[in-house]
């Protein structure tokens, strides 16, 4: 149990920049050091953090936790990766409004808006390149940036008329096949 | 403060439960509530934290919640936030890993993120030009009048995005720290 809490402790702390850059440390201690899961299973479990919704960091913790020590150990695991973040931010927050009005700062952050627009312009790009391209993918992209951009309807609700259309599509074609 | 705590709680929840696809898939969804409820003073204040927590290690969705609960209420309200954003996908994959290890090759789940995983990165394009359109050409909230043609932050934006075209395995921690030098050199410096 303190093993599964201090591997994921570990984890959270040592990985910058969320959930995919977890993933080798995570294969590290759960499946070449401490053999909680196999090979395979570590695909699968990968698999299931990318398909449900939530931070993979947190699926991943809580899906190989259940597998050594049930339930006791996907909480263990799932505390152990959020308690290194919680303390930091925190931490930061306690002493960043003392900062945050500092000329230089201010210089800085001016600078660093930038680059995170930057970051997530190129992660989006990022992301789009890994989805399967056909005609209907495109046009749920257009959907997604144009309602989004222009406020139309809420994201919660794009995303659920995403699902929506992928499940009928994806079962039609299934059952054209099959016929 | 229950009632701060409670909103805080269920919003992080909320976000938790639609967010498919990692951190950067959260942060329309963040910006949306976060700007809704008025939890930071500011776009610009909410493009910092994203900054800070994509700096700092651990999940962005973790750091991102902490960040905006601590904001609202304090130690208490980070601890509400952070638990509201985990606990969505506890629950999920605890079901799972009992009942349901066949989840991602099912048919309905596969058909379901076919048609999200497009939509993602467009949505997550439309806060992308948001944040440039407000932190490169200083546009106010959609009044396109108060454009302004900023050439120290448009300089900024270029060296940032070929540098993180060459340098493609660049962490983003590098990119916001050589930003962070950019901006001193530009307003500061010159």
């Amino acid at each position: 149990m303190l093993k599964i809490f201090f591997s994921f402790f570990k984890i959270g702390l040592f990985t910058f920049g969320g959930g995919y850059a977890m993933i080798p440390l995570i294969h590290f201690y759960a499946v070449d050091k401490y053999k909680w899961i196999g090979e395979q299973e570590f695909i699968d479990v990968i698999a299931i953090a990318e398909s449900t919704p939530g931070p993979i960091a947190i699926n991943s913790a809580t899906y190989i936790g259940y597998k050594t020590n049930g339930v006791k150990g996907s909480i263990a695991a799932s505390i152990g990766v959020v308690l290194p973040s919680l303390m930091i931010i925190i931490l930061i927050s306690m002493f960043l409004m003392q900062f945050y009005n500092n000329e230089w700062v201010e210089y800085a952050f001016l600078g660093i808006r930038v680059g995170v627009s930057v970051l997530i312009l190129n992660a989006a790009i990022r992301i789009f390149k890994k989805v399967e391209k056909n005609k209907l993918t495109y046009l749920l992209a257009i959907f997604g940036f144009f309602m989004a951009f222009f406020n139309v309807i809420p994201i919660v609700i794009i995303i659920l008329i995403g699902g929506i259309v992928g499940v009928i599509t994806n079962v039609l074609i299934h059952k054209k096949e099959v016929d | 403060m229950f009632a701060i705590l409670f909103k805080l709680f269920y919003t992080f929840f909320y976000i938790g439960v639609f967010t498919f696809g990692g951190g950067y898939a959260m942060i329309p969804l963040i910006t949306e509530e976060v700007t809704r409820y008025g939890w930071v003073s500011s776009t610009e204040m909410l493009i910092d934290f994203i900054a800070i927590s994509e700096s700092t290690p651990g999940p962005f969705a973790v750091n991102i919640a902490t960040f905006i609960g601590y904001e609202q209420a304090g130690i208490l309200g980070a601890i509400v936030a952070t638990f509201g954003v985990v606990l969505p996908s506890f629950f999920i994959i605890l079901f799972i890993a009992k009942l349901f290890t066949r989840f991602a090759t099912n048919k309905y789940v596969t058909g379901i993120l076919k048609g999200i995983r497009p939509v993602v990165p467009g949505v997550i394009l439309s806060v992308a030009i948001i944040f440039i359109l407000r932190s490169v050409f200083l546009v106010e909230e959609f009044q396109f009048e108060n454009f302004t043609l900023q050439i120290s932050t448009i300089v900024i934006f270029l060296i940032v995005y070929l540098l993180s075209r060459f340098w493609k395995k660049a962490h983003p921690i590098y990119l916001v720290l050589i930003s962070a030098v950019l901006g001193i050199i530009f307003f500061g410096v010159i």
